[in-house]
């Protein structure tokens, strides 16, 4: 194990400690009981793993447990793919950039946009006058730099929303909720005060209005700009919105929703001859709506062979690396049934290693709708200088966790 | 052009090469140098030798280049701190730069010198920047205050700094004033008393207006600061969690879970009854799930929080059960802890689906989750009554599956819900009875015979069920053991007529053959109950059991308690107090929840409250190697333990040691005892220096001499150069020193004998001995005026001899010694006299004058006197000199009754610089390597054999197998159907492994299991294989099929892939860079 970048903020660790850790963690990994947090004496560690690099934060005293997802978070913006070789590309940046996202174990800023504003890639080139604090670091509102200008002003509002289910193997949703996220594209000049209206049950119960469908969530994540406090007296969502790209809000909405797509699959495993799969897929949604690029995905023994497949409509595809059949319908209409057949294989040696039972999961994106029936009733956006700006919405339900146990 | 070109250059003499570009006139290729010196710095290679030339660099208005010699300066300045003073200057004026950036980069970097020099040159600027116009300015300097208080507190007091840095929680910059609080609670760490944080309800407000403006982070620290504050009562309690609660709604986890915490413990002061509690209650639930929606690392996290939480308050997740349902995606260490809480949030309006479940879990690959999931069954029988009944019947449902590990666990449980719910379930024991034969831990086994014991009455064969157990009694473990012996009395008890012979058979197995003390003891104590009164045995036996609680695995509440303080730290996810896991006083401090309003305690609750008790000042040392209870009681009391270890009582060391020298002494000569351990010396002097090489030459093949003077007992010695009485007790000498275990203070110092009696000098007597002090060999002397005059003018000298041993300087006795006078005199010898070879080899001639008359005596010094304290000999160096001893320069000795393992007796010996080199175990054998190294040069290696079991075997294991050493990495096969293969693998991996002493763990080995296709008839399982090859062995394992050509190719993969892995590391670290970027492009077949 190589380490590509070691910032010590406190002086406190010696920094051959790192090297107990890869034992640590093959140890764990034999006996089965992986942890990401470790500790070796009276140093720990907290690993997590971006695509087979470890990023590791070593603490000796109590620390707060959130902070080694961050820096991660943050280069990935800077340098689009993290790896190795952009590291060691850009190891002046990372320097720098680990250098203001903590102090001395304080986490400082970690907004990346802020950031890119005073460290830059280019850091030679950097003539004297850019090189001031931009005043956004240490202002309260930290997320947005003054003095932006856009000849069109708009702001583009994304509603997506990730459904999760669990359905056990005699038909019965175990768990099923929604998790949806607001997300914002802002091109808005100056200091714009936002104001969003969504459908929420409980504000049009504060307001005493209640017309139409409304939507109680269960739980609401805001971005920092959002005034938290205001949201908590009023259920106004009022911010100053960060430029760009940005998550303005997450929700949870544990209401029961029909799984969109039903699966239903018989899988019969016939010992040392053959494996024979039924999958039945059917569209519970409204005729308009059209879900694409529906994925569902079948396990098979790991040690099955001759694949033959007949499918009513899309594509079926054997993924032996995962052990999967992949069955592909690029376009899938609301009340529709499909059915996909498989058959595999065995061989007449056993594997008596045992294998788990993974479910079938589904991949699927249904634009134009939302499932929980949220909306965007309005966003109000006033500026000082009074430009009139275009608020754009769309909305889009998307499978997130989307899991459906057999019985075989 | 990428920086990372910078990580591959690997030229030898690249230190000379930087030093030339860092001095160079252009920017630019200053700028690249001062950019390799970092990338060399990042892969550990030492570039300190540049620091003067990197600090040149410092003065630049690029400030690209100024951030990189900053962090070269953090590096190195404590490695170099005279040059780190060359710095200051620059800090200084940088903390005066117009650009805000550079002046806050100045102090950041300032603090992070640790240099004590630099410090006092620190305090000026950091006060400037304190009061700073510009907040980004201000807030580094607020953080730069803690980082010198960590460096040295007495200065940051004395300078003011920490009422400055109170000033700055009413900053107008809530970004300040987040730092500000951050510093301060850092500090508040190592000063727990200091009341640094003087909170009250101003301070609060002030801090509650900040939050609402700072950044995330910023939050979090308010956050923590604001949960070590108790509220007067609870009304201001409930208006601080009302200005809390909006954080909930956070994006950032690290916020929520800080609010979290502040709601746990505030919300103890709130009467139940009210309102607002039960809103809160509500408000807790949702963010707490949603946590779960994050990366798996995360969800771990916020689920050892839920752990806690779910503990201390259930009803507030009570109606989230599904959240926590496994998915097959989840990682191991997420699925155990969401089983956990499972279990605990099982209730009777939930169990039906918690059943489903769980029984679903049980069917799954992952062993340990399989286990836990089937002992959660029986947990929820036990917690609920009302779905007892369906809980044995998944438990049985499972048992039919035949899977082994899941019969086990599912019978341990069974057990259990025996004890809860007693004459209910037995119906299912002839489905168990089935069982037996496939138990192989000794859990289910002990299970399964308390179960026969229990219910002997209505298992017809009993008897002979415990007959099958007891034929392998002491191949049980003692869980077993100790279980069988109860399980049989009781049946004897139950049926006394057939069983007669069964229950003497167990009992003179438990107290005759038996060493377990518990087990013996167990056994007398029924027999004689037996014998005496069976009435009352029965009675004692059969009685009846008490209830087994609900929950067994709760936290210990004042724990609880002080974890819900923790929330969101290490210590909500390890479940132990920081204490237990944090070294050094910080962090130490012990929180407690606060009082609930109305109780007694509520009046003086800011002093119970302010949750720093006086034990913070308790020893560090004593506290953190406590567990988690343990180290809750010490800090429960208020008292603070005394500071010093407790001392083992000196009169117990004492004994041992006399114990131990004089059992060594007396035993040097006499071999009729039976011998405990074995010495092997092997004497060698590979290259002596010139002056001694003749006056040694008879000893360079005879060098037994020395042997000799090591043991004393000459064994196959060459005579004449035989024992020499007053070196004889030489190794027993060198084990007495010390005294205790792990004492290595020094070298052994005999006592002073008289080697001038007054009689032959004129009443001058001269007594003493040989120590070696620091390096240097010291002859202390003590000279007695035993004549009726004053003696002046001493003087000392030697005559030749063997070490050429000689004063280092005049004797010093400086006062006339008057009659009957004593004076102790310590005169430092040197090694760079004259040489000649003595008989025997350590005597000395020395020749004492005084006013007078010349006096001249012989005395003998310890050889250990001659070990040098840098003898200890590389492994490499050693295991190539070992070999090419010839044998005549070998010596063995024995030393018997000598009651040292091996590390005690390794410590005791270094005590007087005989170094052990390497150390392994053969059997029962302790095999020390060991070097000394004597004054003229000369090295004598010794093999210590260290026996335990068998003292007779003294074989020599003629394991030099010449063939063995040169492979460059190993495949060991064997059958997995047959046990001996195996064993022979088990002997040949020891054999490569003596014989690579030293480079042992370079050398690939890959032990492979063969026939996989016969899986069936293996001997035992794979697991238990790999998990000793893996672990115990550091060996790479695989299993194969050549039959069905399984495996095959990845075997041989597999073995490239280590040999090519442990060849690089051995190279240069950039080189081994190199390495690994190109692994994405290495691909074997």
């Amino acid at each position: 194990m190589t380490v590509l970048i070691c910032r010590n903020y406190k002086g406190d660790v010696d920094m051959s400690e790192i090297d107990h850790f890869l034992t640590l963690l093959m140890q764990q990994e034999e006996e089965g009981l992986m942890c990401p947090v470790i500790s070796h004496g009276s140093v720990h560690f907290m690993w997590i793993k971006h695509i087979l690099y470890y990023f590791d934060c070593l603490f000796t005293s109590v620390c707060l447990s959130f902070v080694c997802m961050f820096p991660v978070q943050v280069f990935t913006e800077y340098f689009k793919e993290l790896e190795e070789e952009s590291i060691q590309d850009n190891f002046v940046v990372v320097y720098e950039l680990l250098d203001e996202l903590m102090d001395f174990g304080f986490p400082q800023t970690t907004d990346s946009k802020i950031l890119q504003e005073y460290i830059t890639q280019e850091g030679n080139k950097l003539e004297v006058a850019k090189t001031k604090v931009p005043t956004t670091v240490t202002n309260a509102v930290s997320w947005r730099s003054e003095g932006l200008k856009y000849k069109k002003n708009e702001v583009f509002i994304d509603v997506i929303e990730s459904i999760n289910v669990l359905v056990n193997a005699n038909g019965s949703v175990m768990s099923s909720d929604i998790v949806g996220s607001i997300k914002l594209k802002t091109m808005l000049s100056g200091m714009p005060e936002l104001r969003l209206g969504l459908n929420d049950r409980v504000l049009f119960a504060l307001t005493g209005r209640d017309k139409g469908k409304t939507v109680a969530m269960e739980d609401v994540k805001f971005h920092q700009c959002v005034r938290l406090s205001r949201f908590e007296s009023d259920r106004t969502i009022s911010f100053i919105p960060p430029d760009g790209e940005s998550e303005l809000m997450s929700y949870r909405i544990n209401t029961h929703v029909k799984p969109l797509i039903w699966i239903e699959s018989v899988i019969e495993k016939f010992s040392h001859s053959r494996v024979e799969i039924m999958v039945k897929a059917k569209g519970q949604f409204k005729k308009q709506s059209v879900a694409n690029n529906v994925e569902v995905r079948v396990p098979v023994p790991s040690d099955a062979d001759t694949p033959k497949f007949k499918t009513s409509t899309g594509h079926a595809k054997y993924v032996p690396e995962k052990n999967l059949v992949v069955w592909t319908i690029k376009s899938f209409p609301g009340g529709k049934e499909f059915l996909m057949r498989a058959h595999f294989g065995l061989p007449s040696v056993e594997n008596d290693e045992m294998e788990g039972k993974p479910p079938i999961t589904v991949k699927f994106e249904i634009p134009y709708f939302t499932v929980s029936g949220i909306q965007v009733r309005y966003m109000k956006i006033i500026e000082k200088s009074g430009y009139q700006a275009l608020p754009w919405v769309r909305y889009i339900t998307q499978s997130g966790d989307y899991q459906l146990r057999t019985n075989a | 052009m990428t920086d990372s070109k910078y990580f591959t250059t690997t030229k030898k003499g690249e230190i000379f090469e930087l030093k030339a570009e860092l001095n160079s006139d252009k920017k630019e290729k200053k700028k690249e140098a001062v950019k390799k010196v970092i990338a060399s710095m990042t892969v550990g290679k030492d570039v300190s030798a540049l620091f003067p030339d990197v600090v040149n660099c410092m003065q630049t208005d690029n400030l690209e280049l100024k951030k990189l010699v900053y962090l070269y300066l953090m590096n190195y300045a404590k490695s170099q701190p005279d040059m780190a003073i060359m710095a200051v200057n620059t800090f200084v004026k940088d903390c005066e730069d117009p650009n805000p950036l550079i002046r806050a980069l100045a102090v950041r970097t300032m603090g992070c010198i640790r240099v004590d020099k630099i410090t006092e040159y620190l305090c000026e600027p950091l006060r400037k920047c304190l009061k700073d116009e510009d907040p980004y300015v201000r807030k580094t300097a607020a953080v730069c205050v803690a980082k010198l208080h960590d460096i040295n507190a007495q200065l940051v007091e004395d300078q003011g700094f920490l009422d400055t840095l109170k000033d700055l929680i009413s900053d107008s910059n809530p970004m300040v004033v987040a730092n500000a609080v951050a510093a301060l609670s850092e500090i508040a760490e190592s000063h727990p008393n200091s009341n640094l944080l003087d909170l009250n309800p101003q301070t609060i407000n002030k801090l509650l207006t900040a939050l609402n403006e700072c950044t995330e982070w910023g939050q979090i620290f308010i956050l923590d600061c604001l949960a070590n504050y108790t509220p007067r009562d609870d009304r201001e309690s409930q208006s601080i969690c009302e200005r809390v609660t909006p954080r909930l709604s956070h994006a950032n986890s690290a916020v929520v879970l800080s609010a979290v915490k502040v709601l746990m413990k505030f919300m103890e002061m709130l009467p139940k009854d009210l309102d607002y509690y039960g809103t809160l209650l509500k408000k807790l639930a949702p963010p707490l799930v949603t946590l779960l929606s994050a990366e798996p690392e995360l969800q771990y996290v916020a689920l050892r929080n839920i752990n806690l939480i779910v503990q201390k308050r259930p009803e507030i997740l009570k109606h989230e059960m599904k959240v926590f349902f496994v998915k097959y995606n989840d990682p191991i260490y997420v699925k155990l802890e969401k089983l956990d809480i499972m279990i605990r949030l099982a209730s009777q309006a939930n169990i039906a689906q918690v059943l489903a479940e769980l029984k679903e879990y049980a069917t799954e690959v992952d062993v340990d989750f399989v286990r836990k999931a089937v002992r959660a069954i029986g947990r929820c029988a036990i917690k609920v009554e009302q779905s007892a009944e369906r809980c044995v019947s998944t438990l049985l449902d499972l048992i039919q599956t035949k899977v082994n590990y899941v019969v086990q666990e599912a019978i341990v449980v069974i057990k259990d819900i025996f004890r809860k719910y007693p004459n209910k379930y037995e119906s299912v024991i002839a489905t168990l009875c089935e069982n037996l034969d496939s138990l192989d831990e000794p859990e289910a086994r002990a299970a399964m015979i308390w179960i026969v014991g229990e219910y002997a009455e209505r298992i017809d064969n009993a008897d002979e069920l415990l007959e099958s157990f007891l034929e392998g009694f002491h191949d049980e473990s003692t869980q077993v053991q100790l279980q069988l012996l109860t399980a049989i009395v009781k049946l004897f008890l139950k049926k006394p007529t057939e069983t007669q012979e069964l229950v003497q058979q167990v009992l003179s197995l438990a107290t005759q053959d038996s060493d377990n003390p518990d087990l013996r003891d167990r056994g007398y104590i029924y027999w004689r109950l037996l014998s005496t009164d069976p009435v009352a045995a029965k009675e004692v036996v059969l009685a009846e059991k008490p209830l087994i609680s609900e929950e067994t695995d709760l936290i210990e509440p004042t724990l609880l308690d002080e974890l819900i303080c923790h929330i969101g730290t290490l210590a909500s996810v390890y479940h132990k107090p920081p204490s237990a896991f944090v070294e050094g006083g910080r962090g130490v401090q012990h929180k407690r929840l606060p009082a609930r309003a109305g109780s007694g305690e509520s009046a003086e609750s800011p002093d119970v409250g302010q949750a720093v008790s006086a034990v913070s000042d308790a020893p560090p040392a004593v506290i953190p190697s406590q567990g988690d209870l343990l180290g809750d009681l010490l800090n429960l009391d208020l008292a603070p333990p005394t500071s010093n270890v407790p001392p083992v009582p000196s009169s117990m060391q004492m004994g041992a040691m006399d114990l131990l020298g004089g059992g060594l002494d007396s035993l040097m000569g006499d071999e009729s005892e039976t011998s405990a351990s074995h010495y092997r010396t092997e004497v060698q002097s590979p290259q002596p220096p010139e002056c001694s090489e003749r006056e040694l030459g008879g000893d360079v093949g005879g060098s037994p001499a020395m042997g000799v003077s090591l043991g004393g007992a000459p064994v196959g010695m060459p005579a004449g150069l035989g024992a020499a009485p007053a070196v004889g007790g030489g190794l027993g000498d060198l084990f007495d020193l010390g005294g205790g275990v792990g004492v290595t203070a020094g070298s052994y110092i005999p006592p002073k004998t008289v080697w001038l009696p007054a009689m032959k000098a004129k009443g001058l007597e001269i007594s003493g001995t040989f120590a070696r002090r620091s390096g240097v060999i010291h002859m202390d002397l003590s000279f007695t005026n035993k004549a009726m005059s004053v003696m002046t003018d001493f003087a000392i000298q030697f005559n030749k001899n063997s070490f050429g041993l000689a004063p280092a300087g005049p004797l010093q006795v400086l006062t006339p010694l008057s009659p009957n006078q004593t004076v102790d005199v310590s005169l430092p010898l040197s090694t760079t006299g004259p040489v000649m070879k003595m008989e025997p080899l350590n005597n000395l001639q020395v020749a004492v004058k005084n006013n007078i008359d010349v006096f001249y005596f012989s005395c003998q010094y310890p050889i250990s006197l001659l070990f040098v304290e840098d003898g200890k000999m590389d492994r490499q160096v050693f295991l190539a000199t070992w070999k090419d001893i010839p044998s005549e320069n070998e010596a063995q000795f024995q030393i018997k009754d000598c009651h040292l393992n091996s590390d005690a007796a390794s410590n005791k010996l270094q005590g007087s610089n005989i170094f052990t080199v390497a150390k392994r175990t053969v059997d029962t054998q302790d095999m020390l390597y060991q070097s000394v190294k004597l004054t003229n040069g000369i090295w004598m290696l010794a093999e210590l054999r260290i026996q335990t079991g068998n003292p007779n075997s003294t074989e020599w294991l003629d394991s030099r197998c010449r063939g063995v050493r040169n492979a460059s990495a190993y495949i060991l096969v064997y059958d997995i159907c047959c046990v001996e293969s195996f064993e022979y693998v088990k002997m040949i991996r020891q054999q490569i492994v003596d014989n690579r002493e030293g480079s042992s763990s370079e050398v690939p080995i890959l032990v492979v299991g063969s026939k996989r296709d016969l899986q069936r008839h293996r001997f035992t399982q794979r697991r238990a294989i790999s998990v000793l090859v893996k672990k115990t062995w550091k060996c790479g394992y695989v299993e194969c099929s050549a039959k069905y050509n399984w495996h095959v190719l990845l075997l041989f993969k597999e073995l490239l892939g280590i040999a090519v892995a442990r060849g690089l590391r051995q190279n240069h670290a950039s080189i081994r860079l190199q390495g690994a970027l190109q692994r994405n492009r290495c691909s074997v077949m």
